[in-house]
């Protein structure tokens, strides 16, 4: 008796394990359809379940953009719940049932590598509002694929870059053990050199007392992580009450606005990366950031402004050419002929951006949240390190 | 390492111990009163953080949000319990585990539609921030109050079950159900009782640590993970194991995530030691519940046996 149900409890736990992975599954419509044969365009996004609050963003800060140009588009948006497979069968669908010109919306890089290749050696164009693998820059770009966002190197890197003009020279890093984590501090080393301790975490742990003590005993002058969600407000959290004075330092995924919702004040003081803020100072990002904030009643994360840029630009190409005549359309991307939120953008020759990368520290807000104030450019005109792998 | 951070180390461990024991605790005690299996225990740790910040967030006081946290996780554990779990006493135990699955999904969404999708703002009152010296160790005041909890609940739940009428009614409970029944005890409040305190403990545990982690949707299943290898390490049914199962597995956790990647810097570049200690860290646990397994099948503590 005893063994069986040891055996059961035991099915239980992976049952439960599975349960984290299954629980979201579905998706909506919204198909918003102003005039006869528009440009369709198929949106994959993570609407559900722990980390959804990014393709909300990325949904709305593009929906914005469609509205505000009240362009001629047919937009289809799906949940991909952060699986691949749904991911992937979904992008079968669209291109096969819906017949879209044009794919965007992944969040993940796990995701992106299943749906990405496969589509745009179809023909479909496909253009990344967030995920930017290395592999995408690399050996593997494409003459379809374009990343509005950036390379997953990008925020980190500039990052390493700023803290050593900074003068900082013994920084304790971490991130989480799996292919963004490490590639975060792979980026982030090329650029800063040697660190004083360096520690993986297990992907999805939440307490960080362990490594908080390591961090205490170290003789580190600073701390930088790249621990995405719910990992990085609980760090955060745990990290002000441990009472070490290292200042701290990350990419703003850790630090977009949502997220410093729910961290509260221990956020204050730290610094990080982005390609983008919502008090830079450009007429294209003053008029998203406004919109934004009247139609959603909330300030814009990095990735609504992403979403933005992704939308403006496939308006931009549509301008000049349909997509159905695939070279003139690609040429049109590749001009990227529209008024960035993020002021100067263009592409490098493997359709990633060549961008500035910016400095934001965390300030205390007017209400009880704290928010990010831009304090200056981390690295001016920064083009990823995969481009010559490519060969486009 | 200094003998300083081994120390702290060690307070970590066994910080980490209390929590997963106030999760196992309440598992283990349904399971022995009542050979139920409930997958869906980790989704009422998540019910409690919610209230907790919830509460937190419109009084303004962190203990009230603590107790709404622990009386909102009992009162969805009675609703629960009457409304579902109450059916299953008497089927196998593969039914009880698709049920109480059901119950993850319904909660999980449930919750999300209350309470929005994003992350909840919950923080540790001010009172207990910042860290006191112990000796020459410098720890978090709000990790050590957790660790006093974790005492006094123990204490507690030794007291209630070892010197009350009821504690005496949950041992029959255990031994033989259709006696205590034929003798006259009602049953079906008794198990609800039991339920609401197992329920009740998971959402203390649930508002403790949401004020240090993050209180999100999805926040139980990790943990109810643990807590069931707690239990199995234990030995099932049994408060006593779970105690010890809970601070074995905390420090053992805690300690394999520090040592074994200095470990691995003896013979490897520190950046492989830093990815192979962590990856074998994070199955420690687990081999500790097989070695242990094939010693003693039953785990350390069988109850009843």
């Amino acid at each position: 008796m005893k063994k069986i149900v040891i055996g059961v409890v035991v099915t239980a736990a992976i049952v439960a394990s599975v349960a984290a992975l299954v629980m979201k599954g579905g998706g909506y419509k919204l198909t918003d359809v102003l005039n006869e044969s528009p440009t369709k365009i198929g949106m994959i996004t993570t609407l559900s379940g722990g980390g959804s609050h990014l393709g909300i963003d990325v949904r709305d800060g593009f929906m914005l953009a469609t509205e505000m140009a009240n362009a001629n588009l047919e937009v289809i948006i799906r949940d991909d719940a952060r699986k691949p497979d749904i991911a992937k069968s979904l992008a079968n669908e669209l291109i096969q049932k819906d017949k879209v010109d044009i794919l965007t919306g992944i969040i993940w890089s796990n995701l992106a590598m299943a749906v990405v290749p496969p589509t745009v050696r179809g023909g479909t164009f496909y253009l990344s509002p967030n995920a930017g693998p290395s592999a995408l820059a690399g050996k593997a770009c494409h003459e379809n694929y374009f990343n509005v966002a950036w390379q997953n190197n990008n925020l980190h890197e500039a990052m390493g870059h700023f803290m050593k003009a900074e003068g900082l020279q013994k920084p304790f890093i971490l991130a989480p053990n799996y292919p963004a984590g490490t590639d975060a501090l792979t980026g982030f080393k090329s650029r800063f050199g040697k660190a004083e301790g360096e520690i993986f975490t297990k992907l999805g742990q939440k307490d960080y007392a362990a490594e908080i003590a390591q961090i205490r005993a170290s003789n580190a002058d600073s701390v930088f992580f790249f621990l995405p969600g719910g990992m990085g407000i609980a760090f955060m959290k745990q990290y002000a009450s441990s009472g070490i004075e290292l200042p701290v330092f990350g990419p703003a995924f850790s630090f977009d606005e949502i997220i410093l919702g729910a961290v509260g004040n221990s956020a204050i003081g730290v610094k990080n990366t982005s390609q983008w803020a919502y008090d830079l100072d450009n007429p294209a990002n003053e008029k998203f950031v406004k919109a934004f904030r009247a139609k959603y009643d909330r300030t814009p994360t990095l990735y609504a402004s992403q979403g933005y840029d992704t939308a403006n630009l496939i308006l931009s190409a549509i301008k000049k050419a349909s997509p159905s005549d695939k070279d003139a359309f690609r040429s049109a991307l590749e001009s990227a002929d529209f008024d960035s939120v993020r002021g100067s953008f263009k592409f490098g020759s493997n359709h990633h951006p060549i961008q500035n990368i910016y400095v934001r520290e965390v300030v205390a807000g007017n209400g009880k949240k704290p928010t990010n104030k831009l304090v200056g450019v981390a690295i001016s005109d920064l083009q990823d390190a995969y481009v010559s792998q490519c060969a486009l | 390492m200094t003998l300083a951070l081994t120390l702290e180390q060690l307070l970590n461990g066994i910080q980490f111990g209390v929590m997963l024991f106030l999760m196992a605790s309440g598992l283990t005690l349904i399971f022995g009163v009542m050979g139920l299996i409930n997958l869906a225990h980790g989704s009422l740790y998540m019910v409690g953080a919610f209230v907790c910040a919830y509460v937190t967030g419109i009084t303004g006081s962190f203990w009230l949000g603590l107790l709404a946290g622990a009386l909102g996780a009992a009162i969805m554990g009675v609703i629960v319990e009457v409304l579902v779990i109450r059916r299953l006493y008497q089927r196998d135990h593969l039914d009880q585990v698709l049920a109480t699955f059901a119950l993850i999904l319904i909660l999980s969404e449930g919750t999300a539609l209350v309470f929005g999708s994003q992350p909840l703002w919950l923080d540790i009152p001010s009172v207990l921030k910042g860290s006191i010296e112990l000796g020459s160790v410098v720890y978090p005041v709000y990790r050590i109050l957790i660790i006093i909890v974790g005492v006094l609940v123990a204490l507690g739940l030794y007291l209630l079950i070892s010197r009350t009428r009821i504690g005496m009614k949950i041992r029959a409970g255990e031994n033989d159900r259709e006696m205590i029944g034929a003798l006259g005890v009602n049953i079906s409040v008794l198990y609800t009782f039991v339920f609401a305190v197992g329920a009740a403990l998971a959402g203390l545990a649930g508002s403790l640590v949401g004020a240090l982690q993050s209180v999100e949707v999805g926040m139980g299943e990790p943990v109810l993970i643990l807590a069931f290898v707690v239990i199995v390490i234990g030995g099932i049914g049994s408060i006593k194991g779970a105690l010890i199962g809970a601070m074995l597995v905390g420090i053992v956790d805690t300690l394999g995530r520090v040592l074994l990647p200095s470990f691995f810097q003896w013979f490897m570049e520190p950046s492989a030691a830093a990815s192979v200690g962590s990856a074998l860290a994070s199955m420690l646990i687990y081999l500790l519940m097989a070695i242990i397994l094939a010693i003693k099948p039953k785990g350390l503590f069988p109850a009843n046996d």
